[in-house]
C-alpha cells in the first residue's frame, strides 16, 4: 500500500488517514471536524502555487492550508 | 446583589442554549423559537457573538441563547471561545445536529453529554438527509444517547413543534464513554443508527466540485463577480433613475419650493429646513437642509445601492458560495498575513463596516484580527459611501472611478504586505468546512433583506439628518471656518484641498455617505474630487464602526489601527494630489 501525505494525493484519490505529523494543536484542530487516523477521505482538489486541498470525508468537505495537508498522512486505496 | 435588584425577575428565567458545529441552523432555530430576528446563512461562522430572545417553556419565559457554532469544547478561534464560555451556564442545551453530517457533529453532542446538562437533540436538516440517501433511525439514537431526539427542518419549520413539546423532557444523557475512546463510540453509534443508501451526484454538487477546482473555479469567481457588479449597478441605478429621483424632482420638490416661499426664501430656519436655494432651486445634493439634502442622500442615493447590494451578498452567503471563493483568494491573502476566510469581513464590510469588523472573529490570531480589521477600515468603503462616491465622482467619468477604487486596492495590498512584515504573531492556515451548495428559500432570503434595509433605515436617517444639523450649526458659529485655518497646512497643503473640505472631514465621523455629497457644492475639479473621495474612504471609521473596532481590538491596538490610518492617508492622500 501506498503512504502520501495529502498534498501528494491526486484529485480524486482516496484513502485512509493514518496519521497526523504534527503537534496537539493541529491535531486538535483537524480532529474536531473528524480528521483523524482511520479516517476515510478523498482528495476533491487543490489550488495553484500550493494553495489549499479540499477534501471530502462522508458528506463533509473541508480545505486544508497546504501546510496542514502536509502532515496528513495517507494510505492510498488501489 | 444583581440577583436582588433584577427587576424582570431574571433570576427565576430558566436559560436554553442552542449549541452545535457551525453551519448546521443554530440561527433559524432560534428565530423559530423566539421570534427573534437573526442573521442566517450558509457558511460557518454567520454567528459570532450570541443573540438572546425567549420563548415559553411550560408556561414559563425561559431565555434562548443562539451561540457560535463550534467543533468541540476545545475553541480554536475568538467565535468558539464565546460559545465554550456559554456552555457552562445553560440550562437546557439544544444540540443542533445537522443529520447530513451525523458522525463528525456527534463528536460535540458526546463532549456536551459530558458536562450533565439536561439536553435535547434536534436533527437538523432532516429533508436533506433524506435527499442524499441518509436514514437515520432516531428513536435508536434517542435511546443510545439518553436524551430526547427530534427529526427537524428550520427552514421550513417541520418538527419545531415536537422539539418544543419536548423540551420539558430534556435530561442528562447517559452514555458514558473514556475520552480516547469518542471516536470508537461515535462510529459505534453511527454504525447502528444511520444508512446510507448510495446515489448520483446532483448537479449543485457538480457545480460545487467546479468551483473549488482552480481550472474551472477562477473563472466561475470572475463570472460570478461580473454578474454580481452588473447586477448592482443596474439594479441601483434602475432604482433611482425610475423610481427614488422622479419621486423626489417631481412630487417632494415642489412641495419644498412651497415651504421655502412660506418661509421667506431665507433665513435661519429655512437653511436649517431647506438648506440653500441654488439658482432659485432646490438642489438635492447640494441645498444641504434637513428636509431636502437629508432625505434624498440616505433615499433616492444610498438606499437603492444598499438595497441591490444586499440582494447579491444575502444570496451569496445563503448559496453556500463564500467559503469557497475563500479557497480560491487564498494564495493572495497569504501574502498580507491573512488567509482566504478573511475576505468574508472585506465582503460584508463592503455593505457595513460594523458587521465586517465583528466578522473578524471568525480569523483565529491576534495579528490576523488586527490586519484584517485595519484594512477593512481603511480600504473597503462601505456600501452608503460607495453609492456616493458612485454618484458624484461617477457623474464626471468611469476614469474617476477607477482612480478612486483602483488606489484604494491598490493600498490593501501594499499596506497589508507591509503590516504582515512589521506586526509581529502567526498567520495560520486556512482550515474551513465547505457547506454543499443550496438554493437560498426565499422566505429566509426576504426576510434577511428586511431586517438589513430596516436596520440601514433605521440607523442612516437620523445619523444622515444628524449629521446635516450639524453642518449647519458648525456653518453658522464659523466653526468650520475656525477649524478649516487651523488645518489648511494639511487640507491645502498636501492634500491640495479647498480648507472648507475640512466639514466634511469632520461629518464623515459620524455620516460617510453625507461627507461625500458635502464635497459637491465646494466646486472641486475632477483630481481634487478623487482625493477627497479617497481621503474620506480611508481617513477614520464612522463612528459607529469606531465603536466596534474598539470593542474588538482593545484600547492599544485600536490606537494603533488609527495611527495607521491616519499616516496611510496622508502619504496616499499627498502621492495622489502630487501625481495627479
Amino acid at each position: 500500500m501506498e503512504r502520501v501525505n495529502l498534498t501528494m494525493m491526486k484529485s480524486g484519490d482516496r484513502g485512509t488517514v493514518t496519521e497526523i505529523n504534527g503537534g496537539q494543536r493541529v491535531k486538535a484542530r483537524l480532529g474536531a471536524l473528524g480528521i483523524r487516523p482511520g479516517a476515510k477521505i478523498t482528495k476533491k482538489s487543490s489550488q495553484l502555487l500550493r494553495g489549499p486541498v479540499t477534501i471530502g470525508m462522508g458528506n463533509t468537505q473541508a480545505a486544508i492550508g497546504f501546510g496542514m495537508a502536509k502532515k496528513i498522512i495517507v494510505d492510498l486505496e488501489q | 446583589m444583581r440577583r436582588l435588584s433584577d427587576p424582570r425577575g431574571r433570576v427565576n428565567m430558566k436559560k436554553i442554549l442552542l449549541m452545535g458545529n457551525p453551519n448546521v441552523g443554530k440561527s433559524v432555530i432560534f428565530s423559530r423559537l423566539t421570534g427573534v430576528r437573526v442573521i442566517a446563512s450558509n457558511y460557518p461562522g454567520t454567528t459570532v457573538g450570541y443573540t438572546r430572545g425567549t420563548m415559553k417553556l411550560s408556561g414559563e419565559k425561559a431565555e434562548v441563547v443562539d451561540v457560535p457554532g463550534t467543533y468541540s469544547l476545545n475553541p480554536t478561534c475568538k467565535a468558539e471561545e464565546v460559545a465554550v464560555e456559554m456552555c457552562g451556564d445553560g440550562d437546557l442545551v439544544i444540540n443542533v445536529v445537522d443529520a447530513t453530517n451525523l458522525e463528525r457533529n456527534l463528536n460535540l453532542t458526546l463532549q456536551l453529554l459530558k458536562k450533565d446538562v439536561p439536553m435535547v437533540v434536534a436533527l437538523n436538516m432532516w429533508d436533506e438527509a433524506k435527499h442524499i440517501g441518509v436514514t437515520i433511525d432516531e428513536n435508536k439514537l434517542e435511546h443510545l444517547l439518553g436524551v430526547p431526539v427530534v427529526p427537524t427542518v428550520a427552514v421550513t419549520g417541520e418538527g419545531i413543534k415536537d422539539l418544543v413539546q419536548q423540551l420539558p423532557q430534556a435530561r442528562p444523557g447517559r452514555l458514558t464513554y473514556d475520552d480516547e475512546e469518542r471516536w470508537h463510540e461515535i462510529g459505534r453509534i453511527v454504525e447502528q443508527v444511520q444508512q446510507v443508501t448510495h446515489r448520483h451526484h446532483t448537479f449543485l454538487e457538480r457545480l460545487g466540485d467546479a468551483s473549488i477546482n482552480p481550472i474551472s473555479g477562477i473563472p466561475i469567481a470572475l463570472v460570478a463577480l461580473g454578474v454580481t457588479f452588473s447586477i448592482i449597478r443596474f439594479l441601483g441605478e434602475g432604482l433611482i433613475g425610475y423610481i427614488f429621483e422622479p419621486i423626489f424632482e417631481n412630487m417632494w420638490a415642489p412641495l419644498m419650493m412651497k415651504l421655502s416661499a412660506i418661509l421667506g426664501s431665507g433665513g435661519f430656519l429655512h437653511d436649517i429646513l431647506i438648506g440653500k436655494l441654488v439658482a432659485g432651486e432646490i438642489d438635492f445634493v447640494e441645498s444641504m437642509g434637513l428636509l431636502t439634502t437629508g432625505l434624498f442622500v440616505p433615499l433616492a442615493m444610498v438606499l437603492p445601492y444598499v438595497f441591490a447590494f444586499y440582494l447579491i451578498l444575502s444570496f451569496l452567503e445563503d448559496s453556500g458560495y463564500l467559503p469557497r471563493l475563500a479557497i480560491l483568494v487564498d494564495n493572495i491573502m497569504h501574502r498580507i498575513g491573512l488567509h482566504g476566510l478573511a475576505i468574508i469581513p472585506m465582503l460584508l464590510g463592503l455593505g457595513c463596516n460594523v458587521p465586517g469588523a465583528m466578522s473578524t472573529r471568525i480569523l483565529e490570531t491576534r495579528k490576523e484580527r488586527f490586519i484584517s480589521t485595519t484594512l477593512m477600515a481603511i480600504c473597503v468603503p462601505c456600501a452608503a459611501q460607495l453609492a456616493m462616491i458612485v454618484g458624484l465622482v461617477g457623474r464626471a467619468g468611469v476614469r474617476g472611478l477607477i482612480q478612486v477604487f483602483g488606489t484604494l486596492a491598490l493600498v490593501w495590498i501594499t499596506l497589508g504586505y507591509l503590516l504582515n512584515r512589521l506586526i509581529r504573531g502567526e498567520s495560520p492556515e486556512i482550515f474551513v468546512e465547505i457547506p454543499p451548495y443550496r438554493l437560498p428559500y426565499l422566505a429566509g432570503l426576504s426576510k434577511k433583506m428586511w431586517m438589513r434595509v430596516s436596520r440601514f433605515l433605521r440607523e442612516a436617517i437620523p445619523f444622515v439628518i444628524l449629521g446635516v444639523l450639524i453642518v449647519n450649526v458648525l456653518y453658522t458659529l464659523k466653526v468650520i471656518d475656525f477649524v478649516g485655518k487651523i488645518t489648511a497646512p494639511v487640507i491645502t497643503g498636501i492634500l491640495g484641498l479647498p480648507r472648507e473640505a475640512v466639514a466634511a472631514l469632520m461629518v464623515g465621523f459620524l455620516r460617510k455617505d453625507v461627507a461625500v455629497g458635502m464635497l459637491s457644492p465646494l466646486g472641486l475639479d475632477f483630481n481634487q474630487l478623487v482625493v477627497a473621495s479617497v481621503v474620506l474612504a480611508m481617513y477614520f471609521p464612522c463612528v459607529a464602526t469606531f465603536v466596534v473596532m474598539a470593542k474588538e481590538l482593545g484600547l492599544r491596538d485600536m490606537v494603533l489601527s488609527m495611527m495607521i490610518m491616519i499616516a496611510a492617508t496622508l502619504v496616499v492622500g499627498g502621492v495622489l494630489n502630487w501625481l495627479l
